[in-house]
């Protein structure tokens, strides 16, 4: 399953690149012109499969359902918007019950580095919590906080920070012990 | 007039009201006074004398530190020697004070430097210009050639200490956290260095996220958080073997925010559990803990008072971040901050008389100090993000982190006197943040 995946999405990254390359080059680069002609004669179009496309894939838990939920600042209450988003979390941890979770939860850079740790691991917590209230077992969820150690975004305006105030949702197959 | 100058600078050291508006933002020139109740004092240090052959080079470097580190206070300022109107005959001969009364020199450092081989010899006077009388015995320290900054501190320290009165804080060495690389990939190692910013040396590499490394009491381990495991697990370093291992505490999530007992046998952390965070102490040797909060707040940032007794440390139980007091062993705290803002990181100054913290209020963040029952509280500095302040050992001067705005942002490490003045940047040669300042050094 893990090798089938790990092809896919080799497969899938190759792909994108070739892509860019056409878009890039705008069709004058001659490899190019070769596959769009091997591909028109045989009447067959190949392309890799879209791992977001598949239900059970982690592709699709980040991109599809979502792995990340935000917060407000100085908070770890879960929007309306975070709930909906960990109802098709636990959903999908349910089905695929193979996978592990590590929540990871993260802060702005607007406050101590101590208290942002605290305040990432409440809100991981929260998530976690939340899963599990959801009927994911406890046992395949940790949690873990950054703080403000690790920011998507780094500019200081609200516009960042908002992005960066975060819990993230890391699954896995067995790594969690 | 030395002793009178020891009256002003200890009006100069004491507490006195200082407004928000007094706080600095910007480095100032070195050995020049922003707003000074004072004049710094005018000090004449003609370069060491070269006792041996081959000493001149380290007579001029070991001169020359000593210079920085009186200049670098903010309370004396070097004359310099072009306005000398003599220069002594020899180490020990007899001072013409007329020549330095007239360049109004008040204190008067001489010395002389010999080196053999690796060994190194450094001897000096100080005197007292006005007086017309050396000021202490002279003295003289030796060692190898390599740890000659320490021998040119320890002259700085005991020339600062006959004119202040005051002990010195130049032998020291602080740890912290060298950064390096942008702000959403920034590489981190603890690092240890001078008080002064030479001799950086790296005790961990930049494989995990490492945190506020923290002194022992002798200045031989080192406690700090590493994301070595995948969670945040606290780190107990020997400074001379580079040897770590994680320190056992209390089971949780997550464990960080360590500072040693005064003895170095205990440690008090913050421990997360279920997404609550509390304070726990852990004995080294025999890895029992102690928990001494109990709330759903959050209770981090814990630091011991000089005589062991008392804990201060931050809590969000009122809803925001405020500072506490309590007993070593837990129980009831008392809430000393109440001024407008959140306030976090406090830390305990080693003569126990006040807490440095952090501040945030209306988007800006400050160091600041207050009277262990919140009362005089000051603040020193103002900028977009300074935080986490640390000690000098002598409990007159604070560093902390300043991290600059933007996508661009960088810390670094700063200095500031207990009054707000002479705020300077601590030449690193990397990002730094997370300083924690080690006792002087025997």
């Amino acid at each position: 399953m893990t090798h089938l995946i790990k092809a896919a999405v080799m497969v899938g990254v190759l792909t994108l690149s070739a892509c860019t390359n056409a878009d890039r080059f705008d069709g004058t680069d001659a490899a190019n012109l070769n596959d769009a002609a091997l591909n028109s004669t045989n009447g067959i179009n190949q392309a890799a499969l879209d791992p977001s496309a598949n239900p059970t894939s982690p592709q699709y838990f980040s991109q599809t359902i979502g792995d990340r939920v935000l917060f407000q600042v100085d908070t770890s209450t879960l929007t309306a918007e975070g709930q909906a988003t960990l109802r098709g979390q636990a959903g999908w941890l349910q089905t695929n019950s193979d996978y592990l979770a590590v929540i990871e939860g993260h802060a702005d850079e607007q406050g101590t580095r101590e208290y942002n740790l605290a305040l990432g691991a409440r809100r991981a917590n929260a998530v976690r919590e939340f899963l599990i209230a959801q009927g994911v077992a406890s046992s395949r969820i940790r949690v873990v906080s950054y703080g403000k150690e690790r920011p998507l975004a780094v500019c200081s305006d609200e516009s960042c920070y908002a992005q960066n105030r975060r819990a993230v949702t890391i699954i896995s197959i067995g790594q969690n012990s | 007039m030395l002793r009178l100058m020891r009256l002003i600078f200890a009006s100069f050291l004491a507490l006195a009201p200082l407004s928000v508006a007094q706080a600095q933002e910007a480095a100032i020139d070195l050995g020049t006074l922003r707003e000074g109740v004072i004049e710094a004092l005018p000090f004449a240090l003609p370069s060491f004398q070269p006792e041996v052959g081959g000493s001149e080079q380290m007579a001029a470097d070991i001169s020359r530190v000593v210079a920085e580190d009186l200049a670098g206070t903010g309370l004396f300022r070097q004359i310099p020697s072009s306005a000398f109107i003599s220069t002594p005959a020899g180490f020990g001969s007899p001072v013409a004070y007329a020549d330095w009364r007239a360049i109004n020199a008040q204190a008067l450092v001489t010395g002389a430097v010999a080196v053999n081989g690796n060994q190194v010899t450094v001897k000096f006077r100080l005197y007292d210009v006005f007086s017309g009388a050396e000021m202490g015995d002279g003295l003289q320290f030796a060692g190898t050639t390599d740890g000659w900054r320490r021998m040119a501190h320890k002259v700085a320290d005991v020339v600062y200490s006959r004119i202040t009165g005051e002990a010195g804080y130049f032998d020291s060495r602080v740890v912290y956290i060298a950064e390096t690389g942008p702000k959403d990939d920034r590489a981190k190692r603890v690092a240890i260095m001078d008080f002064d910013g030479a001799n950086v040396q790296f005790l961990t590499d930049s494989s995990a996220i490492v945190l506020a490394p923290r002194f022992s009491p002798t200045g031989d381990r080192v406690l700090y958080t590493s994301y070595e495991s995948g969670f945040p697990r606290i780190n107990v370093l020997n400074v001379a073997t580079v040897q770590r291992q994680q320190l056992q505490t209390a089971p949780g999530d997550m464990a960080f925010s360590p500072r040693f007992s005064l003895d170095g046998r205990q440690v008090i952390y913050s421990l997360t559990n279920g997404g609550n965070t509390d304070i726990y102490r852990s004995d080294l040797a025999s890895g029992q803990f102690t928990r001494l909060t109990n709330t759903p707040a959050i209770e981090t940032a814990p630091s011991f008072s000089p005589d062991g007794s008392q804990i201060v440390f931050e809590s969000d139980r009122s809803g925001t971040q405020q500072l506490y007091i309590m007993s070593a062993n837990g129980g009831e705290p008392q809430r000393i901050s109440f001024g407008n803002g959140r306030y976090g990181t406090p830390v305990w100054s080693p003569r126990g008389d006040l807490v440095a913290f952090t501040k945030q209020q209306d988007g800006r963040f400050h160091i600041g100090v207050m009277r262990t029952d919140g009362s005089e509280e000051r603040l020193l500095t103002a900028s977009f993000l300074d935080e986490g302040p640390t000690w000098a050992p002598n409990g007159r001067v604070i560093m902390f982190a300043r991290e600059t705005q933007g996508a661009d942002g960088t810390s670094s490490l700063y200095s500031v006197d207990i009054t707000g003045r002479n705020l300077r940047r601590v030449g690193t040669p990397q990002g730094g943040s997370d300083p924690s300042w080690g006792p002087l050094q025997p």
